[in-house]
């Protein structure tokens, strides 16, 4: 099978280890991994601003570029979801169907099309695991908190086949960590101090590390985290299966 | 931000709200408690989903049977010796409200938790022409005295440390200088309102639920303040929105069950009171308010908000609205489902609200009716953003971004760019400027995007 | 005016309703009874939601307990076979009850998962007594506990009360800080004396 890979915009500028670490990952596994080279952004930016009408050329750009893959992957949940739910074509609208519905976050790539039952990486610390909002709630990539219903989790699932890993508990296990897009600048101290209080979820349960599928999140915590000098650090979730996670 | 004249918007007066720390600690704490506490409800029914499902799916029918059903409830009611009115919007359901007050020469009244008569501004209204109206819960009472709305549906002062209502009550109750705790306040504050509810003629209660079968009126209170004012009184006004219908009363066993588990985490409230029949010699009236309501049944969009118990579970499970508090939302009804109830009546005044979110989704999936408030949000910012009441800053903001994204080659020049700027230039980016900064570190510059990367290492 | 704001408002919803949607059945609620017996559950939950449960084998421990607990204090009881425990007779005024410390009623039935008790105006005297007074006592018999609010509403589906409500515990309130205060405007107390009738 042939898998589009799609990264998302800031992945690409800030993150690129992220990017490679999921290439990597899904080739370990025989995948053929095509990086269409004219991606850009799923348009999630502008939509949730309430500009989705503005969209339409972002979007056709994307049907350009991701067309005829059995699957597209991306190490995001909420650029696949944005996509799964949003992404329409003025003029190809059998095509923009077809991607909404091989469109597909990384995690949920590997468990449930992949398959994958070991993984040969070994990260011996302790980890706390983010779950992102519009991975989980929206996604389902885990149960959420909210439900009376059977819990699950594809991050944790992969997590336990990676040797030495301990993940923590939480206190709150599926509170946002306050990114939320543009929110994140238009309304700073709320998005900050939602930020810091999963920081400090985190910490008190003894995190070394904090991941999830969202770098966007991850992201925000980082900048927290560096802020308060911390010695806890983030990484994707890809880099910990994919086993190199820089320091 | 925004601060035109003395209009403040969510995020200015929720910055403001953050300047004291360990308040918001304590507010949002407080708040998550409550949201813990609905969980270990909801867990001791293996049925809690197959309940929401079926709620909402009840509500749904209301919505597409609403004239019937109002019909059904008027004829029932009148029958049953009730007056019924119908109000088109905020300012007739006062008039009419003041004109049966007017009727009976009284001037001091009782009034029990109503957000409907909050919504219409009903005790300015009534205060502005010479009607004295006590709040008899406790928790509006508090606010009352303070000259505040009420910060939360349920729990109207949940933003006031009982020190604070110590303070208020010493002030307006005549309790000892210092007095704190809580059972005692609330002990002087039985003894306040006891007297005003044996001097009231009047009492308004609001309405959870109407039983379009029957014509009767459900009321739910806790301390049993809607109750002893209504059989203390010889007329009894029940102000409801028109959208308040169930359709039969078996119906109510399935909201009576998920209506205080959703709220506070209690299997129900303590009293639940069905008023059909008024007391022989007493009045009953009933006010149906509309208040755009009607308009809203129209919208495929909107209507689902139609569906709302007023519960208010949606506000303490929302990370935002816990650490803004229900002021911040400069609308009766504050947190998700104000937001999404708001800009429908005033689409300036309230067009932060929608983007006081992340779209985190909690809302929904604690909704008892299953109203799907956080896809509302989101469709809100559409309406709002197309009708222009998003700043021009912003709107040229993402059309800039919207040029460089549908366009590879100038998006990857500006990419390198930016973080070329970033890396040798940080002070352009790093300073007080830019909110980022304020107090998160911007990400580390990598020495190359992930496209160059690709370029470089497996484009053959 | 306001006839016509009735027209208006109906016409509008007239042409805004929404595709039709049918009633879900509840047949599945009705007949999912939870495991365990109703009165053990019941007076679990009394007792949780701050209620005193006091079982009784019959109206007399009734009487004489009321009779110990409540020496000098107005008594109002609308309990056929109990009355002679009314200390002052109810009026026509109910603001005359304020004085009223315990107020002893029967009730229709009960509910297990709440501790929900139903009574109706022909229970009650005058409808503000189990309100106005400072504590309250209802008495249940141990065969009406039904297991859940589907089966009350199956119980109450025809009833024509003019005034219904359940009760559940004591008035309480927790607007100060989130510290539960029991008797907020209604009765400080509620005393629920379980029946033992056998049937």
């Amino acid at each position: 099978m042939t898998v589009g890979l799609f990264i998302p915009c800031y992945i690409d500028q800030f993150y690129p280890q992220v990017a490679i670490a999921t290439l990597e990952l899904l080739e370990k596994h025989g995948v053929k991994v095509v990086f269409p080279q004219r991606q850009t952004c799923c348009g999630q930016p502008m939509a949730n601003s309430g500009f989705e009408h503005l969209t339409h050329s972002s979007n056709e750009l994307f049907v350009e570029n991701f067309s005829g893959f059995d699957y597209i992957v991306s190490p995001s949940g909420s650029c696949a979801l944005h996509i799964k739910d949003h992404l329409h074509s003025d003029k190809h609208e059998n095509e923009a169907a077809g991607i909404r519905g091989k469109m597909m976050e990384l995690t949920e790539f590997l468990v449930d099309v992949l398959q994958v039952k070991t993984l040969p990486a070994n990260f011996p610390h302790k980890v706390g695991l983010h779950q992102s909002c519009h991975g989980q709630r929206g996604l389902k990539l885990a149960q959420m908190s909210e439900l009376v219903a059977a819990p699950f989790s594809k991050s944790e699932h992969l997590l336990r086949m990676v040797d030495g890993l301990e993940l923590i508990p939480l206190g709150r296990r599926d509170e946002c960590c306050g990114f939320g897009g543009t929110f994140c600048v238009a309304e700073e101290a709320v998005s900050v101090k939602m930020g810091k209080d999963r920081v400090a979820d985190h910490v008190q349960h003894g995190a070394e590390y904090i991941t999830g599928s969202d770098m966007s999140c991850l992201m925000h915590l980082e900048g927290i985290l560096r802020r308060q000098n911390s010695n806890v650090r983030v990484a994707h979730i890809a880099e910990i299966l994919n086993g190199k996670v820089n320091a | 931000m925004k601060e035109q004249g003395t209009f403040k918007d969510h995020a200015a007066l929720a910055d403001k709200f953050n300047a004291d720390e360990p308040r918001v600690d304590w507010h949002d704490k407080t708040l998550w408690f409550i949201r813990e506490k609905r969980d270990r409800a909801a867990w001791q029914l293996a049925e809690w989903e197959a309940l929401r499902e079926t709620a909402s799916q009840i509500k749904d029918n209301v919505l597409a049977n609403l004239p019937t059903y109002l019909e059904q409830f008027e004829a029932q009611a009148k029958a049953n010796g009730v007056t019924v009115h119908w109000a088109a919007d905020a300012a007739e359901h006062n008039t009419i409200v003041h004109n049966i007050i007017k009727q009976q020469g009284v001037t001091r009244i009782v009034k029990s938790k109503s957000m409907l008569t909050e919504e219409c501004h009903m005790n300015e209204y009534l205060a502005e022409h010479g009607i004295d109206v006590v709040d008899t819960d406790l928790g509006e009472r508090i606010v009352q005295l303070a000259g505040e709305p009420p910060s939360h549906i349920v729990l109207p002062c949940i933003h006031w440390k009982k020190e604070e209502i110590g303070e208020l009550f010493h002030e307006h109750l005549g309790t000892p200088k210092g007095m704190a705790d809580p059972q005692f306040l609330t002990a002087a504050a039985r003894e306040h309102l006891r007297e005003r509810f044996l001097t009231s003629p009047i009492a308004i209660t609001g309405v959870n639920f109407a039983i379009a079968e029957t014509g009767e009126v459900v009321v739910c209170t806790n301390e049993g303040n809607a109750d002893l004012g209504v059989q203390l009184a010889d007329v009894h006004i029940a102000c409801m929105g028109i959208e308040k219908l169930v359709p039969q009363r078996q119906h109510m066993g399935v909201f009576l069950r998920l209506l205080t588990r959703s709220a506070t985490g209690q299997p129900i409230t303590t009293y639940s009171s069905h008023f059909r029949k008024p007391r022989p010699g007493q009045q009953m009236h009933i006010v149906l308010v509309d208040n755009g309501r009607s308009k809203r049944l129209g919208s495929d969009d909107f209507r689902n908000a139609l569906k709302c118990i007023r519960c208010g579970a949606c506000m303490n499970t929302c990370p935002v609205y816990r650490r803004s508090g229900g002021h911040s939302y400069h609308y009766a009804i504050a947190g998700p489902i104000g937001s999404i109830l708001a800009p429908a009546l005033d689409m300036k005044k309230h067009a932060d609200l929608p983007f006081a979110s992340t779209l985190c989704g909690s809302c929904s999936n604690v909704c008892p009716v299953k109203i799907d408030i956080h896809d509302q949000l989101y469709k809100w910012r559409q309406v709002l953003a197309k009708e222009g009441y998003v700043s021009s800053t912003k709107k040229a903001g993402i059309q800039g971004m919207a040029a460089v994204l549908s366009r590879p080659a100038v998006y990857t020049v500006a990419g390198a760019a930016g973080r070329w700027f970033m890396k040798y230039l940080p002070f352009v980016v790093n300073n007080r400027f830019n909110p980022w900064y304020k107090q998160r570190e911007m990400p580390a510059v990598p020495k190359e995007s992930f496209r160059q990367w690709y370029k470089d290492n497996r484009k053959k | 005016m306001s006839t016509s704001s009735r027209d208006r408002i109906l016409n509008i919803l007239r042409t805004n309703v929404p595709a039709q949607k049918p009633l879900p059945s509840l047949d599945e609620f009705v007949n999912n009874v939870p495991e365990g017996d109703v009165a053990t559950r019941f007076i679990e939950v009394v007792r949780a939601i701050g209620g005193a449960l006091v079982e009784a084998p019959d109206l007399p421990t009734i009487a004489h307990y009321i009779e110990q607990n409540y020496i000098g204090k107005r008594v109002v009881s609308i309990v056929p076979g109990l009355e002679s425990l009314t200390t002052q007779p109810t009026g026509e005024d109910p603001h005359l009850l304020a004085d009223v410390e315990l107020a002893l009623i029967n009730t229709h039935f009960a509910v297990a998962e709440n501790g929900a008790c139903w009574v109706t105006a022909e229970l009650l005297g005058d409808r503000a007594l189990p309100f106005i007074t400072q504590q309250l006592a209802m008495i249940v018999r141990r065969s009406s506990i039904v297991p859940t609010m589907h089966a009350a509403y199956q119980k109450i589906a025809d009833g024509s009360h003019p005034f219904g409500t359940f009760i559940a515990g004591p008035s309480k309130t927790a607007d100060i800080e989130q510290s539960l205060v029991l008797g907020a405007h209604g009765p400080k107390s509620l005393t629920v004396f379980l029946l033992n009738d056998n049937q």
